[in-house]
């Protein structure tokens, strides 16, 4: 199966769970309901885009959150020590901050060919810690921020947040470029086979080192727009959601062998997830089982993948 | 990674534990005692005791990410089992019986299912955390009988916890299985060439399935204790586990890539790690500062023998 056939089965599941919900509760399609619903996603649609990147090129950012928490952190101390500054500054100052600290997993990865899940685990504590240092263990309230670096985020246009038309611009770049673009297919390349990519010129440790870099940038600003959309910061926002952000990676078609995987497929991973989650106490089901059924979505996912790529890539590559 | 390379490190991993005691001791009095120092021995014994087998399971090139979760899941069977009565050793059978069947479940969807473990045991962390907060929500259970203590609070003989005991004696076995007998030579050969070992008949799948079973059933182990030390059960329980004892496993010299790794350097690793906190502890640093370190420490653990590697190589 293709991916954009898989895209298009997956799709249908989806918008199947989607009116199974409506039809149930009429009130769930009202656009109020809708626009909430894909506010509550646009973070999380945004951090799988980027993380869908790095593993794409066979890597795993488990650093992601922690580097959304700490970058969220520089823009809120910002904040309080310049109020009148706006918000450029600090979409600014994370996106760059958040590509740096991007860029560091990047270069291990790229320059000493580290194992990817042990750098990632190593910055992730790291970042987490350097967090506290920053704020010295203290938490950064809505009343120390500036009016229109909390509300940024909340300002509607044609009834969607600014944090929805956000997700939907880096989605739509996303689609076009994944397809348009050179450096995108050089990614696929690089993850699908190193090895082949390597002669015909593409530098596969390069391509992590991109991937890494724009996945870092993404979470930065994510850190910035979570941080004022909850109107709070302190060291463990966001704890535990490199899973979340992975998951949907997985359910929306990624495969963690690299080279596989699509930005509508994300997307949609997205939204299923983000589907069952606002449903669930309106079937009236607690929300404390969301997790299981994440587990038993990505489950269910991941088998299924897993035989499609076996047949596909038994011609090249052996396995035990 | 040559023996004698490999000797070195885990020189090195000593040498940080003898500067370890040198810096506690000389920071605060009541570091070098013996009550302190029995102490201190909570502080890893149930991370380092799953970190055993999972570090055959990662010198056999596969990982486990499940191992915290599957540690919430059999400590929320216990206090279900507790609440209805079960008595202390049925309890503690529950416990191991839980992570046994989680880690059958792992192995089953990496051998059978032939999912890439790391996807396989993300999903089933999700499932299993997300299992013990769904039977629990907020809620807490507490009542369990006054001997279920023991586990983890009891002492076998003086400053010896059972805890401690249980971790040096499963250390040994862990150690004469891997280094001293076929099964052990096995596993490296799985972690180094699974295709090759395949070829030679060893069947690859059937020892995977073995270790992933192994690592739920000592996770499972850990839960007992865990549980038992602590008196409670919350779905929380054990958050984060998972970082710290792949860290402590990668920290102890095995390669992620499979292959090659001690138990003697893991053993180390664990105390070089369990003091750190402990020492950073009686210094009033918290906890999160205490993880750049670990965190620091986890990437110069790879960077080191690759920057060598390089200059070699450039040589």
């Amino acid at each position: 199966m293709s991916s954009s056939r898989r895209d298009l089965a997956f799709a249908a599941l989806t918008l199947a769970l989607f009116l199974a919900v409506t039809f149930a509760f009429p009130g769930f399609a009202a656009p109020r309901n809708l626009a909430g619903l894909l506010d509550d996603t646009a973070i999380l649609i945004m951090l799988a885009l980027g993380q869908m990147l790095v593993i794409l090129v066979r890597g795993i950012d488990l650093s992601i959150a922690a580097n959304l928490a700490l970058c969220g952190m520089i823009a809120a101390v910002f904040d309080r020590a310049w109020p009148g500054a706006g918000v450029v500054p600090a979409l600014v100052i994370t996106l760059v901050s958040g590509a740096l600290l991007g860029a560091f997993n990047g270069l291990l990865v790229w320059k000493l060919r580290l194992p990817p899940i042990v750098v990632t685990l190593g910055t992730m504590s790291i970042y987490r810690g350097a967090i506290y240092l920053l704020s010295k263990g203290a938490w950064v309230n809505e009343n120390e921020m500036s009016r229109g670096f909390v509300s940024f985020p909340r300002l509607e246009f044609l009834g969607l947040s600014l944090l929805s038309w956000l997700a939907i611009v880096v989605a739509a770049v996303f689609m076009v470029a994944l397809r348009r673009s050179r450096t995108a297919r050089d990614l696929y390349a690089a993850g699908g086979n190193p090895e082949a990519a390597n002669y015909s010129g593409i530098d596969a440790g390069r391509m992590q080192f991109i991937a890494y870099t724009i996945c870092g940038a993404i979470a930065g600003v994510c850190g910035y727009l979570w941080v004022a959309r909850f109107a709070v910061a302190y060291t463990d926002i966001a704890l535990g959601f490199e899973l979340s952000v992975i998951a949907a990676c997985l359910i929306g078609g990624v495969a963690i062998a690299g080279g596989v995987g699509s930005a509508v497929g994300v997307v949609l991973g997205c939204l299923f997830i983000g589907i069952i989650r606002s449903s669930l106490p309106l079937v009236g089901i607690s929300a404390f089982w969301q997790m299981f059924i994440n587990g038993v979505v990505i489950l269910v996912a991941v088998f299924l993948s897993a035989r499609q790529r076996e047949y596909k890539r038994a011609i090249l590559e052996v396995r035990a | 990674m040559r023996p004698t390379n490999l000797l070195r490190w885990e020189t090195m991993l000593a040498a940080v534990l003898v500067v370890e005691f040198i810096v506690f001791s000389a920071v605060s009095p009541y570091f070098l005692s013996v009550d302190t120092l029995s102490d201190a021995t909570f502080n890893f014994t149930e991370r380092a005791i799953v970190a055993l087998p999972l570090a055959l399971l990662i010198i056999a090139g596969e990982i486990d990410i499940s191992v915290a979760a599957i540690i919430a899941l059999a400590s929320v069977a216990m206090g279900l089992a507790s609440a209805q009565g079960v008595g202390t050793s049925g309890i503690a059978a529950i416990g191991l019986c839980t992570g046994l069947l989680a880690g059958c479940i792992n192995g089953a969807l990496v051998t059978i299912g032939r999912v890439p473990s790391i996807v396989a045991t993300i999903g089933t962390m999700t499932l299993f955390r997300g299992a013990a907060y769904a039977v629990l929500g907020d809620r807490v259970l507490k009542d369990y009988p006054e001997s279920f203590a023991a586990f983890g609070q009891g002492y076998l003989a003086g400053p010896v916890s059972i805890e401690l005991a249980l971790f040096v004696v499963f250390a040994l076995a862990f150690g004469v299985f891997l280094h001293r007998t076929r099964w052990g030579r096995t596993i490296f050969a799985i972690g180094a060439n699974p295709v090759a070992s395949r070829f030679a008949g060893v069947p690859v799948n059937r020892y995977r399935f073995a270790l992933f079973a192994l690592t739920g059933l000592f996770s499972g182990l850990a839960a007992v204790l865990l549980t038992s030390r602590l008196g409670s059960t919350r779905p929380s329980i054990a958050q984060g586990w998972e970082l710290e004892i792949i860290s402590m496993v990668i920290l102890g010299g095995v390669s992620v890539w499979g292959g090659k790794g001690s138990v003697l350097g893991v053993v180390l690793a664990a105390l070089v790690f369990g003091l750190v906190t402990f020492g950073l502890g009686l210094m009033n640093i918290p906890g999160i500062v205490m993880s750049i370190f670990i965190g620091t420490l986890l990437i110069l653990v790879v960077a080191v023998p690759a920057l060598l590697n390089r200059a070699r190589v450039s040589r």
